[in-house]
């Protein structure tokens, strides 16, 4: 009841541990960095430099030639486009994928949250066991499934596929973010008389904007991060930017030049990237919110 | 029933319909459809004719499976062990009041924002051999260094383990945290009281208190294995020969490579059944605290 | 049974000052409440105490033995707490012995304990049940139980009722007190409930905005309130307060009107600006125009059961009267009231002191 001052956690007492525990935080963080460190410095470098061998040494005489060459005339198979392509058509697929997987799964969640039904509880559980199906056991089904409307290795039919199995995750999100909010609200929408949609598009998702955030930033490096969906369901027009990556390290002439190959993979990374430093507490309080699946 | 439905202007049914239509057909139509195909004798094209058991036969007597599986268990255990307690070491201690905590978080959680395929790709070139750590070592003058597990069929599987770790510790350090941070200030008052000695705190009173943190821990691990690919192709593809091969790549490949429906559906459907062996209490416990 | 001596503590957090140099005695096998509103720094002196928080300066001291440096362990105190606290993963006959095990009492003294614990609280059912197998009152049971199994001489409680439902809490607050006449032991509970304090204390400190306003017993705080804080938090309802001044001759103006305070014993006697506080049931229904009576009308009245409260509009201010039932039903419309100024109190408008 009273409001005291904070009741702060019993710290470390000897020096020598406090030591230890620093310490131990800086070799984690040097492990955490040194990949990253080391792709970026490498992708600096001319050949020449890479030629000496020595991955860790800083680049004598940085330049962006590997990332130009990575860019735009990195060759992926039989075409030589780097992996701009790939950067476009990941935006393209990721952009809408997120948007309606968000948006769906919002409206599927505060449903799901405002249905009373003995039943309830079992669909959140088979739903919940969708999350952790491996795609391996639908895979097929949904090529042929898409086939049949036309849509296996199309545009629309990368976006249905990511829409598809985010479904889940995005609808379990939300409804256990509008489990908690008072039902008091939505009743006294009702009282006045609004419909569902209604109470959903002018009272639920005004509150919602937290985890509207969350979800789409979660999905968001989902999808962009995906390589066996865009593998399988993009085609050749739409391949993801992962995709393209790989080709262009596995590419017999991208073995060739590792500092292109470290620069494509600088690139296909800083989106994801730039959205987790950008949303920093976002960023945290979605993987928190996700990891209590349920 | 009726008259209520008649009744509503207010419906959420509708969408709940909706909704599990979509998760019915999309997840469970295509697990009946995988399930019945792994009983027949399809190979390149579709065969519905009944063959019973026999894709399983062929898949439990296939070594490249076995060696799959075996990798997998031998993957999943130490991925799952070491990044809990990595992640859980991060977060006691990033628990206790230290400097630049944010900072240090960053650093911890960024690998998450990173793709499997990137996390492969920039471990296989920091653990190759050639021009990675080895000669690096060697350059220096340690001439006899050696660390070649990437091209060692014997130990390539514990780089995927390192590269695993390296991507979710923060995961769990994160979940781990919160949790910590949701302990009730009178408990750590309590164990002040009595006088409890700080590991002694966390492991007999703090970690079995946050038994259902750690658990979804596991079974997000536990997920992340089975389903593993992306950091399979990118750092190994599945070699030194298929030292490092995974019943998801095993799949993969009989499906759109080796085009062997039967085969690759029996291992989707065997790695079905495995996660739901694996996850069953979890998902029991969950349903009876619902219930 | 120990004595606690709280000396000279002071402490302030981000530019506040929640502990304004507390003095307070105990002495062995006093009962103590601390009484406040929220945020009055009650609990923070209580962590004080425990040594859960540090202070900026001061001292406790326990059996003359200064303890201001020592960990909580040390001090040789048990604490029950308002969300209890308890080991969430242990049984509850764990809870217990936990702390002696990890402080290497023997075994068999361990065992001894739990079962007389187990036996004085009545919880010996329970002892093989995690605490998530419990009801509130059950574990604040084993709460309580934990702290006495450290023999400690002295027990705090921090709010430990708050989180039960009413009729628990009420048979919970007769059980505290049976088993501190018991034990014996140096108890010091702190509050913001005023039942609490006034049934279980042997004294009641009641603190406000850091400061310790007054410690005394229950029944002259709740007479004989120090200040005009403790007139207005202690008592339902509260005091009824009347601004005005007293001449020095021993009357009290209230705008036109006049009211001898030649009855009241005064400790302080000053003139000037004053505030009257007068408890509901001191006083008198009389009949309009009496002497020394004050005119009023009745707004409404209240029936609270074996009792009734009657609100009046006297001097410009609503002021309640205890009335007997009957009264109250048949009460008119113009009365007069008259004040037992004997059991009245003055206050200094300017210092908020008792007169």
């Amino acid at each position: 009841m009273t409001r005291s001052p904070p009741f702060e956690r019993p710290v470390f007492g000897p020096r020598a541990a406090r030591f230890g525990l620093y310490a131990f935080l800086f070799v984690s963080a040097a492990f955490f960095l040194l990949p990253l460190l080391l792709v970026i410095s490498n992708s600096l470098k001319p050949m020449e430099e890479i030629r000496q061998g020595n991955l860790l040494a800083f680049p004598v005489k940085p330049t962006f030639d590997a990332w130009v060459t990575a860019w735009k005339s990195a060759c992926t198979g039989l075409d030589c486009g780097g992996v701009r392509p790939g950067l476009w058509n990941s935006v393209k697929i990721t952009v809408p994928a997120v948007v309606i997987s968000t948006l769906a799964g919002a409206l599927n969640g505060y449903a799901l949250a405002q249905w009373k039904s003995r039943h309830a509880n079992l669909i959140m559980l088979l739903v919940m066991v969708g999350l952790f199906i491996p795609y391996q056991a639908m895979l097929y089904p949904t090529v042929k499934i898409l086939s049949s409307f036309g849509l296996f290795r199309t545009y629309c039919g990368i976006i249905l596929v990511h829409v598809v199995y985010g479904l889940p995750y995005t609808t379990l999100l939300f409804r256990n973010f509008y489990v908690g909010v008072p039902e008091e609200i939505s009743r006294a929408a009702r009282m006045e008389g609004a419909s569902f949609f209604r109470t959903f598009r002018s009272v639920i998702l005004p509150l919602s904007t937290n985890i509207l955030v969350v979800v789409a930033i979660l999905q968001f490096t989902g999808i962009w991060n995906d390589y066996l969906l865009g593998l399988i369901f993009a085609g050749n027009d739409n391949l993801p930017m992962t995709v393209q990556l790989t080709n262009i390290v596995n590419n017999a002439r991208g073995s060739a030049s590792p500092n292109v190959n470290m620069a494509a993979a600088v690139i296909t990374a800083i989106p994801t990237l730039i959205v987790y430093f950008l949303s920093g507490r976002y960023f945290v309080r979605g993987i928190a919110a996700g990891a209590v699946k349920g | 029933m009726r008259t209520w439905l008649h009744r509503q202007t207010f419906r959420p049914d509708i969408t709940v319909v909706v909704f599990f239509g979509v998760v019915a057909v999309f997840f469970y139509g295509s697990i009946l459809w995988t399930g019945y195909m792994s009983l027949t004798r399809s190979t390149l094209i579709p065969n519905y004719n009944f063959a019973g058991f026999d894709q399983y036969i062929r898949l439990f007597t296939n070594q490249r499976w076995l060696v799959s599986c075996l990798n997998m268990v031998i993957f999943g255990v130490l991925y799952i062990v070491g990044t809990l307690a990595f992640g859980t070491l991060l977060s006691v201690f990033a628990d206790r009041r230290i400097r630049a905590e944010s900072l240090f978080r960053t650093i911890f959680l960024y690998p998450l924002a990173v793709s499997l395929i990137v996390t492969g790709l920039s471990w296989r070139w920091v653990l190759d051999p050639v021009n990675g750590l080895q000669g690096l070592v060697r350059g220096m003058g340690w001439e006899s260094f050696t660390f070649d597990w990437l091209t060692d069929p014997d130990r390539a599987i514990y780089t995927l383990v390192i590269a695993g770790i390296w991507h979710s510790a923060g995961l769990i350090m994160v979940i781990i945290l919160a949790g910590l941070r949701g302990v009730d200030d009178d408990l750590w008052k309590a164990i002040r009281m009595e006088g409890i000695p700080l590991w002694r705190a966390y492991l007999q009173v703090i970690f079995p208190g946050m038994r259902p943190v750690v658990t979804s821990c596991v079974v997000l691990l536990m997920s992340d294995v089975i389903r593993g690919y992306d950091l399979v192709i990118a750092m190994t593809k599945g070699g030194p020969g298929i030292a490092t091969e995974m019943p998801a790549k095993f799949a993969v490949d009989y499906y759109f490579a080796r085009v062997n429906l039967g085969l690759a559906s029996a291992a989707s459907i065997s790695m079905l059944v495995l996660s739901l062996l694996l996850l069953a209490p979890y998902f029991y416990s969950e349903f009876r605290r619902r219930m | 049974m120990s004595s606690v001596s709280i000396r000279k503590i002071r402490k302030s957090f981000a530019g506040l000052t929640v502990l304004d140099s507390v003095d307070m005695e105990i002495a062995p096998g006093e009962f103590i409440v601390i009484l406040g509103p929220s945020g009055c720094g009650k609990s923070t002196l209580l962590n004080v105490i425990a040594g859960l928080d540090d202070c900026d300066s001061g001292q406790i001291v326990i059996d003359a033995v200064d303890v201001s440096g020592l960990e909580p362990s040390q001090r040789g105190l048990a604490m029950v707490f308002q969300s209890y606290a308890l080991f969430p993963a242990m049984t509850v006959r764990r809870n217990l012995s936990f702390g002696m095990e990890v402080a290497g009492t023997p075994k068999a003294t361990i065992v001894q304990k739990v079962d007389w614990v187990a036996k004085l609280l009545q919880i010996e059912a329970l002892l093989d049940r995690k605490p998530s197998q419990l009801s509130g009152g059950q574990r604040q049971r084993v709460a309580i139980g934990r702290a006495l199994v450290r023999s400690s001489s002295i027990c705090l409680f921090d709010e430990p009722l708050s989180n039960l439902d009413a009729k628990l809490r009420a048979e919970t607050r007769v059980e505290l007190k049976q088993l501190h006449e018991t034990l014996k032991s140096t108890m010091i509970y702190v509050t913001h409930d005023q039942i609490e304090a006034m049934t279980m204390a042997d004294r009641v400190a009641v603190m406000h905005k850091g400061r310790v306003e007054q410690f005394a017993h229950p029944q002259s705080i709740y007479e004989k309130p120090a200040s005009l804080f403790v007139a207005g938090f202690v008592g339902s309802p509260a005091m009824n307060l009347l601004e005005g001044s007293l001449d020095g001759t021993g009357c009290f103006l209230v705008g036109l009107r006049s009211i001898s305070s030649s009855a009241y014993p005064f400790e302080n006697p000053s003139a000037g600006e004053a505030v009257l506080g007068i408890r509901c049931e001191d006083i008198g229904i009389v009949e309009p125009g009496s002497p020394d009576s004050i005119p009023a009308q009745l707004a409404f009245t209240e029936l609270l059961g074996a009792d009734a409260l009657g609100w009046f509009d006297c001097l410009g201010k609503r002021m309640s009267v205890r009335l007997g039932v009957d009264a109250a039903r048949s009460m008119a419309k113009e009365v007069g009231l008259r004040f037992d100024m004997a059991k009245a109190s003055f206050f200094s408008a300017a210092t908020e002191r008792r007169l």
